[in-house]
């Protein structure tokens, strides 16, 4: 695969299979208030994909548009990092996971708004405005709930636990990175590791949140190789499209 | 467990830039940033304004609805609180 196309997948599948996820939570937010924030940002998520697939399609030169791309694709050819297609748990849970996954996209999509590739660049401009508001706002829970009653620090700081190894996937090298820092067409996503330590680290420190240790776990979803939660997400994302192909409303 | 309601806030949003902020509604909240937040997503998601404010509606002292005729039914006859009997210029006189 290209690794234009590859680079630009992964940075479209991460934010679908997120949107998508915090789309299960319309008609279920602990608020009325907090039930339209996470379908806003949901949206947002989904509206950056629809761009960036669209571009994907167009780099890919194949014909694909957005549509086929994310509905007509299989479970291994999607190339979002595991960490966003992780089941929701609880609230705290999926605004930790948001926190953990909008802090990095909002450094990526920085880095990106000085892409070679001027669509790239100008989708990252847009998206930087969005995904600085999605990092406060999940930011801001994960202080609240983090230094908050001892059940809800308890229930946070385990699933940072959980989450953690997750987040060594972001940064690992590989050759589409390498590929694509290259031209300058984007960055390698270790070089996001440093100031996405320092913006986390000073959220969870203020959550009174501790970090765990580091471990030899290293997912690959943006390899291809997903969890057993991606079947079932997909499942349900693409039923529409695979059981009536074409349709349109 | 203690079970505590988030506080009722009310919002308040500027149009555009030189209008002034009118009251839109209410939402609940656990904190001020947060009722920032959640205004924002509930009252702006339409490009309705340009700015926000919000306010414990606890902290806003309102009159009694009760009291209204004390209060504002004796203005009803006094016309001459009307700037209506000055005769202005033409190019001024729909004031």
């Amino acid at each position: 695969m290209n690794a234009h196309f590859e680079y630009l997948l992964r940075i479209g599948d991460s934010t679908l299979i997120l949107g998508q996820r915090l789309a299960e939570w319309c008609g279920h937010g602990p608020a009325l208030e907090e039930d339209i924030a996470l379908a806003n940002i949901a949206l947002d998520l989904v509206g950056q994909s629809r761009l960036i697939l669209t571009h994907a399609g167009a780099v890919e030169g194949q014909g694909r548009d957005e549509d086929q791309l994310a509905f007509l694709r299989a479970e291994h050819q999607f190339r979002n990092a595991t960490l966003v297609e992780l089941p929701n748990g609880d609230f705290g849970h999926t605004m930790l996971k948001s926190f953990l996954f909008c802090t990095f996209l909002r450094e990526l999509w920085a880095a990106l708004e000085r892409s070679t590739d001027a669509g790239l660049a100008a989708i990252a401009a847009k998206s930087s405005k969005e995904a600085r508001y999605h990092v406060e706002h999940a930011g801001d829970w994960v202080i609240r709930l983090g230094d908050g009653t001892a059940e809800s620090h308890g229930r946070m700081q385990r699933s940072l636990d959980d989450l953690w190894s997750y987040t060594t996937e972001l940064f690992a090298a590989n050759p589409t990175d390498e590929a694509v820092r290259h031209s300058g067409i984007g960055v390698g996503w270790s070089s996001l590791q440093p100031g996405w330590e320092v913006a986390v680290g000073r959220v969870l420190n203020e959550a009174t949140l501790v970090v765990p240790a580091p471990s030899a776990f290293l997912s690959r979803g943006k390899f291809g190789v997903h969890s057993e939660h991606m079947g079932h997400l997909l499942a349900e994302m693409q039923y529409l499209q695979r059981a009536y192909p074409g349709a349109t409303w | 467990m203690e079970r505590k309601e988030w506080p009722l806030w009310e919002v308040f949003i500027r149009g555009r830039n030189g209008l002034d902020h009118k009251h839109c509604g209410s939402l609940h909240a656990p904190d001020e940033r947060l009722a920032l937040q959640n205004a924002r997503d509930v009252y702006t998601r339409r490009q309705e304004g340009v700015s926000i404010w919000v306010v414990r509606a606890d902290h806003i002292v309102a009159s009694d609805p009760d009291a209204k005729a004390e209060l504002f039914d004796p203005a009803a006859d006094k016309i001459y609180r009307h700037p209506t009997f000055f005769k202005l210029p033409q190019d001024v006189d729909h004031m």
